[in-house]
């Protein structure tokens, strides 16, 4: 044998330990547990061999407590680069496998590294997270480390695309590393995610809960409103991290490629969706099937704040962001939570140069103490914020009602849209007409011999001044009143225009959002 | 545990009836309810590890009542108003959680 491939047969050798990550027996506990390994993950997740792995001798730098003698292969975390659909991307991925994927400061440094390299490169970066937390041995280090992270999600937020899986318990601080970055995905009975653990809740407060029940998949995906992905296996995981990948651009200067623009595919008729009492409810995400390309809409956040809906489609091709109330759930209402859900997603699309169109049928903000005790009035802000700030095009659509703050809150002329759009069926009005009447005719009614019939009168008056589009599109607040069926032509060339759009901010440092 | 599944069901917004679905975030809301003047609730979730009236005391605002201890550390509850001790809805070595009743003073 010769020299050279003796060092080739050294590094295979060396190689083949680390990729073997905590042996055998711990892979089984993996297996066992329902959860591929950290490099199942990553060839799962992205083109075929496309991933060339980093750093994978690094030794972590742990002294006391035994931890000089104990080997960590890859230190419990894989790194490295590939691509999804062709899209660089870095990606990191920690290995339960290897000491419980407990982060210390050389774990931590080669999340940091790779972080550096994505902002640099300015790809994607997606984090897989699968670990006890910090590794107790370590003192202060392992804290140091997750501090890096941190700092790193932040100052990467906005400029390149950040995506977090949450594949096995994320626990204590280490879940503010996801909660930093744009998309956390979550998998049925697999991510556990949580401040403080129910062991520590059970010995404080007495109080006996699990951990599915207190940091599971479905209360991230369905009430915190924490997670954006719900999937029910890794693989289904896997496939909706693909697909976003292929709506979303690789960073903040790129536009995402177009692809071939597809005339809406749903056997939907858009004339028939809405039902014309605006009191009914319907799916509003059938009004955008009815628009986009091959009616492909992916939905973020789809069970958390159902009350509004937000997601991707595309028009000729191009990546548009959707924002639409849903008259189906809470009758469409703002409140804390769909303002919230809201005004993220607009940022998101903001920052990443993606188009807003916005579909508007709301009776106002959900009443309730709980609501105002909640800050419904610094959460509902922040949608005004996230509109007002937006310097991409912005197009409303105004299908039914458009009531009070609602009204001013979607995206109205007043915070900078760019095309409004209203249909004939739109009532754009200060509240409800039967609100209205209560108010305006209040003396008419209390008088009348016939209290009711007086108010049904008053209402049907109210109903025949405002609600309907006129009144809006004779001050040039709507800038066209549309058939149903015109839509999807008229946002395309709504579109088309303000491809080149160019609005200017003073210059700051940065706002202040009402966070 | 699905919204989807649910029921539409009339939803009053600004006087005017719609057909929705509640999600069950919505169904699961806290209820506000006022509180009773005098009432003493836990401002930190945490353990009753001492009471230091008794039902019946007359008590002045300020007086020392109970000590919780709560994330390490024995906080003091005082009384909020004068008045004298009603009930006392706790006993030592009970956890409780936040904005738990603890005690209920009748005011002067």
């Amino acid at each position: 044998m010769t020299e050279l491939n003796k060092n080739i047969q050294t590094l295979r050798e060396k190689k083949a330990v680390v990729e073997k990550g905590g042996g055998e027996a711990a892979i089984e506990k993996q297996v066992a547990m329902g959860k591929l390994t950290a490099r199942e993950r990553i060839l799962a997740l992205l083109d075929a061999n496309s991933f060339h792995e980093y750093d994978m001798f690094v030794k972590h730098d742990g002294r006391d407590f035994g931890m000089d003698k104990k080997d960590f292969p890859g230190d419990g975390v894989v790194t490295g680069t590939g691509a999804i659909f062709g899209a660089p991307i870095c990606i990191y991925a920690q290995d339960f496998t290897v000491a419980g994927g407990s982060l210390g400061l050389q774990h931590a440094r080669k999340i940091t590294k790779i972080m550096d390299h994505a902002l640099k490169m300015k790809c994607p970066i997606i984090g897989i997270n699968d670990s006890g937390g910090a590794r107790i041995q370590e003192g202060v280090q392992a804290l140091a480390g997750y501090g890096e992270i941190f700092y790193r999600n932040t100052i990467a937020s906005g400029v390149i695309p950040q995506i977090s899986l949450i594949l096995g318990p994320c626990a204590g601080g280490a879940v503010y590393s996801p909660a930093l970055t744009d998309f956390v995905f979550v998998v049925e009975n697999i991510s556990k995610m949580f401040i403080t653990g129910p062991n520590v809740i059970k010995t404080v407060l007495g109080e006996d809960i699990s951990m599915e029940d207190l940091g599971g998949a479905r209360i991230h995906a369905e009430v915190t409103g924490n997670a954006h992905f719900y999937a029910r296996s890794e693989q289904e995981c896997f496939d909706q991290i693909k697909r976003l990948v292929s709506f979303i651009p690789w960073n903040n200067t790129e536009r995402r490629k177009s692809l071939q623009p597809q005339e809406p595919s749903t056997s939907l008729n858009i004339e028939n969706v809405v039902p014309q009492d605006p009191r009914q409810p319907y799916d509003v995400r059938d009004v955008i099937r009815c628009i986009v390309d091959a009616s492909d809409f992916l939905e973020v956040q789809e069970l958390w704040a159902a009350n509004i809906v937000v997601g991707f489609g595309r028009m000729n091709g191009q990546t548009t962001g959707f924002v639409a109330n849903q008259p189906m759930v809470l009758a469409g209402v703002l409140d804390c939570d769909s303002s919230d859900k809201a005004a993220r997603f607009i940022r998101f699309c903001d920052s990443f140069n993606i188009p807003i169109i916005t579909l508007e049928d709301m009776p106002g903000y959900l009443p309730g103490v709980d609501q105002e005790h909640a800050g419904v009035i610094r959460h509902g802000a922040k949608v005004l914020y996230a509109y007002s700030e937006a310097t991409v095009p912005k197009i409303t659509v105004i299908l039914r009602k458009a009531y009070g703050g609602g009204y001013i809150a979607m995206n109205s002329r007043h915070l900078g849209a760019d095309f409004m759009f209203a249909w004939p069926s739109a009532e754009i009005a200060v509240m409800g007409p039967e609100g209205a009447a209560n108010i305006i005719f209040r003396k008419e009614i209390m008088e009348a011999e016939d209290e009711d019939a007086m108010r049904q009168e008053k209402v049907k008056e109210y109903i025949e001044t405002f609600a309907n589009p006129f009144v809006a599109a004779s001050k040039g607040f709507i800038d066209s009143v549309i058939e149903p069926k015109e839509t999807r032509a008229l946002l395309l060339h709504a579109l088309e225009l303000s491809a080149l759009k160019e609005e200017f901010r003073p210059a700051k440092k940065h706002g202040l959002p009402p966070f | 545990m699905d919204t989807q599944n649910n029921p539409y069901v009339d939803f009053v917004v600004t006087a005017r009836k719609y057909k929705t679905r509640l999600t069950n975030k919505y169904i699961n809301r806290p209820v506000w309810n006022k509180r009773p003047d005098g009432e003493v609730v836990s401002a930190l979730p945490g353990t009753i590890v001492r009471i230091a009236v008794s039902k019946g005391q007359p008590v002045e605002e300020g007086e020392q009542l109970m000590i919780l201890e709560a994330m390490k550390m024995q906080n003091r509850i005082l009384a909020p108003v004068s008045g004298t001790v009603s009930e006392i809805y706790v006993k030592e070595g009970d956890k409780i959680s936040k904005n738990h009743p603890v005690l209920q003073i009748d005011p002067k």
